[in-house]
């Protein structure tokens, strides 16, 4: 399983050495990998039915508890099918939509390293993997909103994205964190033997919360739902897929995967119907003040996962039902609605309702899956979307408190739903075809297959609700354990007050799309609250830190060296001071110092006289120098108390310091006073202050009583464990082997900050 | 700084100090040394070098741009840490030739790791100085 879920790494990662190939008629080629994956899952449906789950289990880091452990059960198998199911056609759409496009090959990168975090992602049982992965999703998002990186919108709201998701992400590493010590786990499946213990304790309200962040940032819950109408900007492929069908339910995927060991609490249940309720009632009033195609979509999006909220907020066996199957529904019918906008959009070069009329005439096909979708949302039968409503319906007239509220506000959203689907799968293919768009281009193949192929399965699904029952639904209501036993999903309940809130729906919904027409004016009209919607406020929010992070970078990120290194060494003394005046002894024990020898002697007063002549000189590369000197006399200090390996590596670099200070001031003007005598003064004080406390530093720590164990350790083990005598080097490259990794890493990336910082603004002063 | 004497010298003392700073890699698991004052020591040869003959007819007698050996270096250093994962054992297990070879003595991966220091501390210090003697 490991493999099939780093396949889409391993693939990105080809693709940098191939990318020529895919960049062309290839492209075509990678679409074989979600299909691999997609038939890979297809298999174990049986087994999972049958109530197993599959575990795989990969150790990584175990002395934390963090391991690749890998659960496949009903619920996450739902959620790996959809993912490379729907991968699948939009990898094969990409290949047209983007046909000749300069960056295909990074396209296909981002989209198959977001489906292997993805499918990692629900198919973690460990928090902290899943963390690492649901932090892949979000920077391939990042990625993949800002793909037109030449247009600064695209790079905002790619920012902005990232930052919303990123945040979530944070929350839910702590919550993992507290999660895991609260729970004594971080495998999901042991919490769920803990999950009295969890609900008990005084931290439930503290996960729960980090929880919910993580979810609903990712899941676009209000108020954190502004960055998902502005990830629009990506191509439409990608509103598809991350924005629509899969990463935006990686939160309810979350929440779902938490209900068996959080769910069933007041606190949970209640906030979770809240803001559902809040979300999906705003972002559907929302669809009717838009006149861009995407735009209605990205609000019906996030409508759609507020019931989702919603119906898990309920927390019952009916309403989990309800939200298994609206997850299949929305799937189905949102990516089929966007990928016909993206073939509108592609051909007409316009997404705007009020002028796309007509299109059946030149694109039949397209018009007819764009017809089976926006009945499927507004749940007409047969589709799977009238199963899907029904079943919300039933779920919240069981509600025990003011079931009326809640049904009026399930009943409002429904119909602006319905409104939202008609405008974008209905409105753009009736009527007459305007002028302008009577040369549009047929669409080719591979754009309205795929399409096609998911509004299809929307209707067969429908008619023949036990394809998904058994296989896919009733799965994940176990996996959330709950027992799905003798519900059956079916068209036809009978006329009951369900059936009633159906028929209102959808005559209402009707009624109001023959009299509200989506037009600038309400576009304007919306616009004019704006300012009290929570983008404007959290934007509001953001600009004000900007200013004040400015306004702090000023006072001490002023690009004067000489005042880094004073305030650094204020800081230092001030605060190391405090703590030496409170603790130290000043007593120093003469009787352990060795004797001082002449060759100490004679090594102090160059040291001294080289000081002397680095503050009195008035030549730049003569303080240089001396200080070189300086340093060499230090070394030589290192070689009389053998160290030599420290002193070979101090003699080179202070070889290498004065060499670059040289490059560096042999090309300034010659020997400036600059700084008057008070400033000197100044400097002179915090120099000896800085310099005292050193010294009391360091006095202090020989008056410590020295700890010999490590250091015996290594000494005993280096050659035993490690085949080496010289144990510094030993230490360096095998006992603390990543410390020194990571420090090369950090030296390579210095290396690279100095070469693009100075190269770059080269550059610059040519373009002058 | 262009005078004979250095210039002269230098064309001896790049091959020697080079030589000399992989002699102070090898043998540092023994002895004082190892990549990161081998790295040192090699830059400080180019570096010599640059200064006797100018930057640029040392930029040609290196070829390419020091920078690739930092990516080099990384990934040197990196895949000797994963070596042991093939064995399934943790990750940067120190793995042993079992008897020593002459010269070199004990090999192991973490002489692999050294060299990737040595080479991603060469790269790093010429990149840097480089840059900076191109620019000012």
């Amino acid at each position: 399983m490991l493999i099939a879920i780093l396949l889409g790494f391993l693939f990105s990662l080809l693709l940098v050495f191939t990318g020529k190939f895919f960049q062309g008629k290839g492209g075509i080629v990678s679409s074989l990998i979600p299909l691999v994956l997609f038939g890979y899952f297809l298999q174990f449906i049986p087994e999972i039915a049958d109530g197993g789950t599959i575990v795989h289990s990969y150790s990584w880091v175990p002395s934390f508890g963090v391991n690749l452990d890998f659960t496949l059960d009903g619920l996450s198998l739902l959620f790996a099918l959809m993912i490379t199911g729907i991968g699948f056609l939009v990898f094969v759409y990409t290949a047209a939509y983007l046909k000749n496009h300069k960056y295909l090959d990074r396209f296909y990168g981002y989209l198959s390293i977001f489906m292997a975090a993805m499918l990692g992602l629900v198919l973690s049982d460990n928090l902290i993997t899943l963390f690492v992965f649901w932090e892949l999703t979000s920077i391939s998002s990042f990625f993949l909103i800002g793909f037109n990186n030449s247009n600064p919108e695209s790079r905002k709201s790619a920012i902005t994205a990232l930052a919303i998701t990123g945040f979530g992400g944070l929350s839910l590493l702590a919550g993992a964190l507290v999660l895991g010590s609260v729970g004594g786990s971080y495998s999901i499946n042991e919490l769920l033997n803990s999950s009295g213990e969890i609900a008990a304790s005084p931290y439930y309200i503290l996960i729960a919360i980090l929880i919910f962040g993580a979810a609903f940032t990712k899941s676009a819950q209000f108020p954190f739902h502004f960055w998902l109408p502005g990830a629009m900007k990506a191509p439409t492929p990608v509103s598809t897929y991350l924005h629509s069908a899969t990463m935006v339910k990686a939160g309810i995927y979350l929440l779902m995967r938490m209900t068996p060991v959080l769910g069933n609490q007041e606190f949970w249940n209640s906030t979770l119907i809240i803001v559902g309720a809040i979300t999906m009632v705003y972002a559907a009033v929302h669809t009717l003040f838009r006149t861009d195609l995407k735009g209605i979509l990205a609000y019906s999006t996030i409508s759609a996962l507020g019931i989702l909220v919603f119906l898990i907020g309920q927390g019952t066996e009916a309403a989990l039902i309800a939200a298994a199957v609206f997850i299949v529904v929305h799937a189905l019918y949102k990516a089929t609605l966007f990928l016909v906008t993206g073939i509108i959009d592609h051909q007409t070069l316009s997404r705007d309702v009020t002028i796309l009329r007509g299109l059946r005439k030149v694109m039949l096909p397209v018009a007819i899956a764009g017809f089976l979708a926006a009945i499927s949302s507004a749940g007409i039968p047969p589709t799977i979307g009238f199963l899907g409503k029904e079943l919300t319906y039933e779920s919240t007239l069981a509600l025990v408190s003011t079931p009326l509220l809640w049904i009026a506000l399930i009943l409002i959203t429904k119909i602006l739903l319905l409104h939202a689907g008609f405008v974008a799968g209905i409105s753009p293919f009736i009527g007459k075809l305007p002028e302008r768009f009577a040369k549009t281009r047929k669409p080719g193949f591979l754009l309205w297959v795929p399409p096609i192929i998911l509004s299809v399965a929307g209707i067969v699904f429908g008619v023949f609700p036990g394809i998904i029952e058994g296989s896919l639904i009733k799965p994940v209501v176990a996996a959330m354990g709950q027992d799905a036993g003798d519900q059956h999903l079916q068209l036809w309940h009978g006329f009951n007050t369900v059936l009633w809130l159906s028929v209102a729906t959808i005559v209402i919904g009707t009624v109001l799309y023959f009299t509200i027409k989506p037009s600038q004016k309400l576009v304007n009209l919306a616009a004019r609250v704006e300012y009290i919607s929570p983008e404007s406020i959290i934007s509001g929010f953001w600009s004000l830190f900007n200013k004040f992070s400015s306004f702090w970078t000023r006072i001490f990120q002023n690009g004067y060296l000489r005042n880094y290194v004073s305030t650094i060494m204020v800081f230092l003394i001030g605060l190391s001071g405090y703590t030496l005046f409170n603790t130290a002894t000043f007593s120093i024990d003469l009787s352990t110092l060795s004797g001082i020898t002449v060759y100490e002697i004679a090594v102090v007063c160059i040291l001294l006289i080289a000081v002397f002549f680095t503050v009195f000189t008035r030549s730049r590369l003569a303080a240089v120098a001396s200080m070189g000197v300086m340093g060499l006399a230090i070394c030589l200090v290192f070689v009389f108390y053998s160290a030599p390996d420290l002193a070979m590596t101090q003699f080179s670099i202070d070889t290498l310091t004065v060499i670059l200070f040289v490059l560096v001031l042999y090309k300034l003007p010659r020997y400036l006073e600059l700084s008057d005598y008070k400033t000197r003064i100044k400097d002179g004080v915090l120099a000896i202050a800085f310099g005292s406390i050193i010294t009391i530093l360091i006095l202090e720590v020989l008056a410590q009583p020295v700890h010999m164990e490590i250091s015996e350790y290594y000494a005993q083990n280096a050659y035993l464990l490690a085949h080496g005598k010289n144990v510094v080097n030993v230490i360096l490259v095998d006992f603390r082997g990543s410390d020194t990794f990571m420090e090369i890493s950090v030296l390579a990336i210095a290396a690279i900050g100095v070469f693009g910082l100075l190269k770059l603004r080269l550059k610059k002063t040519d373009q002058r | 700084m262009r005078t004979i004497i250095l210039k002269t010298a230098s064309a001896y003392l790049l091959p020697v100090l080079l030589l000399f700073s992989v002699f102070i890699l090898l043998r540092g698991h023994y002895f004082p040394g190892g990549g990161f004052v081998g790295g040192l020591m090699a830059s400080i040869a180019f570096v010599l070098h640059a200064f006797a003959n100018g930057l640029s007819n040392t930029k040609t007698l290196i070829r390419f741009h020091p920078g690739f050996l930092m990516p080099v270096g990384l990934a040197l250093a990196f895949l000797s840490g994963m070596a042991p994962l093939i064995f399934s054992l943790p990750f940067m297990t120190g793995l042993w030739y079992p008897e020593a070879l002459p010269v070199i003595g004990a090999l192991g991966s973490a002489l692999f790791f050294d060299i990737g220091v040595y080479l991603v501390v060469i790269g790093v210090t010429l990149t840097i100085i480089f840059t900076i003697a191109d620019t000012i």
